[in-house]
């Protein structure tokens, strides 16, 4: 914005100097010449300079195929229901990127990982959560992505996001949590 | 009851009626039909026990003292103030003077001496009882001079048994999972104590998330699982060799493993392609055997003490409840049927009940009923109480709790949930598990 101004000034500057040359081509009659140096252009009236801004540099975002890039930019977690393993339906926007991506980088290998919240006993929650793992490869694998490329582990509700105990916190650690193995740039 | 029964038919009696208080509504009227039944549980009193400090110098007043705090944790015994103590400096070689202990209505009296010659440890002893003016049990332990502290639950063990008819429980030792480290990041390692917290050490360095150990009923051997992000795998751990054994390699999670009573084979489950099942394997040959094949989840199997039967978890009729087959996997139905959500039950060691994790109204319960489900009792309630082991006489559960937001702990209830105690370990503890006798 700030450059483009800038010369836009400079282009008027320029206009100004050719009419005041064009001023004094079609000046009077011919008179008795004496021969002076053209008078100078009427100055026009001074302008700031500021320097022109700096240009800052930083990489171009993360790295396309990198696992940052899936992180940030497709998203390596969705969420479950209370004791429920089907995927919903606000979830499977974020797994149709989760298997473009993958589908785009086919040297990527995944883990899923299912977890549970804390109001269930141990030995159950490792069982659901493996079915939670097992219903997001299973997507996966409906969209295009290789079963080979897709292992699955629960770890029940052993691994919580979050720390606290209440319904916020426990949306929060029912989750399928898609973790690059190897092959990401 | 009588001043003129006899004093361990004072506390068989005591014992009983705790126990008619637990199944009276189910039961018929029992057999013994002298024994006033009073469902009322707070009914029964701790009976008053003197445990003066045992001849010897220290040892003999610390055997004394962890032989106190045994009988007193049990809730069953009332342990009396040294300091009321009217006859002081009791030989075992000597009879007590019974008026002195009357008079402060110390109903049993234990009293020993203890000698240490040629790196020997002789710990002698007596239980009298005091009204009856009669001794009832007469022992004398050997061992080496560090081992006191098992000499005195061998002897609590004794006096347990001699005063209630049911076998002790102290020497006895639990493992358990230690944890630390952040919620979202924990730590946790497998750790022993003596039942009563001493002696505590760790069993692994904490490299992997260890959990749900099982004692193997018969011998110091232990069952767990280790999960790391790649795989869910079971062990074997001999405690007194150390040597650890993979249960073997299997496609999928395996993990919610238990012995069976003749520590002969293991029972867990096998996670393939998210359904988990119940698997059983024989230790002699490593074959295994599929148990169950139902598209649901099938979990935490523990057999009968016979070996015929199995409890596990399902979910097959909608939510988590309590199943029991036969030992080869046909036969299965469903025995929890209470409003709620049951899982982990855990077979008694004298098959008279199965204890289960129990989920209602925002709560978690620890709970015994019958094997064919009757006769349900809830013992505990909070948070999140689960994972009970039982004490080898089948008396005592241990279990883990939290708080919202805080650490696990272990805890104690007994079968009646009359006596609801933290266990004597100070620090975080989760799925503890429960020994057998040692030998």
């Amino acid at each position: 914005m700030v450059r483009r101004k800038n010369s836009r000034t400079l282009l008027k500057l320029a206009l100004v100097g050719v009419a005041a040359a064009s001023m004094a081509a079609c000046a009077k009659k011919p008179m008795p010449v004496t021969q002076q140096p053209a008078p100078p252009p009427a100055a026009p009236p001074p302008t700031p300079q500021p320097p022109p801004p700096a240009v800052t540099q930083q990489p171009t975002g993360p790295l396309p195929g990198s696992t940052q890039d899936f992180v940030v930019n497709v998203g390596d977690r969705v969420y479950f229901d209370t004791d429920q393993y089907t995927v919903r339906d606000d979830a499977m926007p974020l797994l149709d990127a989760q298997s473009a991506w993958l589908r785009r980088y086919p040297g990527v290998q995944v883990r899923i990982e299912g977890n549970c919240d804390e109001r269930g006993t141990r030995e159950y929650n490792l069982a659901l959560g493996a079915r939670r793992a097992n219903s997001v490869r299973d997507y996966l694998v409906s969209h295009g992505v290789s079963a080979d490329r897709i292992a699955t582990i629960s770890f029940g509700k052993e691994k919580p996001i979050d720390d606290g105990s209440g319904e916020d916190a426990w949306q929060k650690n029912r989750n399928a949590h898609t973790a690059i193995v190897s092959g990401a740039r | 009851m009588t001043q003129a029964r006899s004093f361990p038919q004072r506390l068989i009696a005591l014992v009983f009626t705790a126990l008619c208080a637990l199944t009276a509504l189910a039961l018929a009227p029992p057999a013994r039909a002298e024994i006033e039944v009073n469902v009322n549980r707070g009914d029964v009193q701790p009976l008053p026990i003197a445990v003066p400090a045992f001849a010897g110098g220290q040892v003999g007043a610390d055997i004394a003292q962890v032989i106190s705090a045994n009988l007193q944790r049990s809730g069953l015994f009332r342990p009396l103030d040294p300091a009321s103590f009217i006859e002081k400096d009791l030989s075992a070689a000597v009879q007590p003077r019974f008026a002195d202990w009357k008079t402060i209505n110390a109903q049993a009296l234990v009293n020993g001496q203890v000698t240490v010659e040629g790196g020997k440890l002789r710990v002698d002893f007596r239980l009298w009882d005091t009204f009856q003016e009669q001794q009832l049990l007469g022992l004398q332990f050997t061992s080496s001079p560090e081992n006191w502290r098992r000499v005195a639950h061998k002897i609590s063990d004794a006096v347990y048994q001699r005063l209630t008819g049911e076998k002790g429980y102290f020497d006895t030792r639990i493992v358990f999972v230690a944890e630390s480290g952040s919620r979202a990041s924990p730590v946790k390692r497998l750790a022993i104590m003596d039942q009563d917290g001493a002696n505590p050490s760790y069993l692994t360095s904490g490299d992997s998330i260890v959990m749900t150990p099982r004692f193997s009923s018969n011998s110091q051997e232990i069952t767990y699982m280790s999960l790391t992000p790649e795989a869910a795998t079971v062990y074997l751990f001999n405690l007194e060799t150390a040597r650890r054994e993979s249960l073997g390699s299997f496609k999928g999670m395996v993990f919610a493993p238990r012995f069976s009573p003749d520590g002969g084979r293991v029972a867990f489950s096998v996670e393939r392609g998210g359904n988990s099942d119940i698997f059983v394997m024989n230790l002699a040959n490593h074959s295994s055997t599929r148990l169950t094949s139902d598209p649901a989840i099938d979990t935490s199997p523990s057999f009968s003490p016979d070996g015929t039967k199995i409890a596990f978890n399902s979910d097959r009729s909608g939510g988590p409840q309590i199943y029991v087959m036969n030992a080869d996997g046909s036969n299965p139905r469903r025995v929890s049927y209470g409003d709620g959500r049951y899982t982990t039950p855990v077979w008694s060691p004298t098959g008279e009940f199965i204890a289960f994790t129990k989920q209602t109204g925002g709560q978690f319960h620890i709970g015994v009923m019958r094997p064919d489900g009757t006769d349900e009792r809830i013992l505990t309630s909070s948070y999140l109480d689960e994972g009970p082991t039982w004490a080898p006489n089948g008396r005592v559960l241990m279990f883990s709790r939290e708080t919202p937001g805080g650490p696990p702990r272990l805890w104690s209830v007994d079968v009646t949930g009359r006596i609801l105690q933290p266990a004597p370990y100070p620090g975080a503890g989760s799925d503890p598990a429960w020994s057998p006798l040692l030998n």
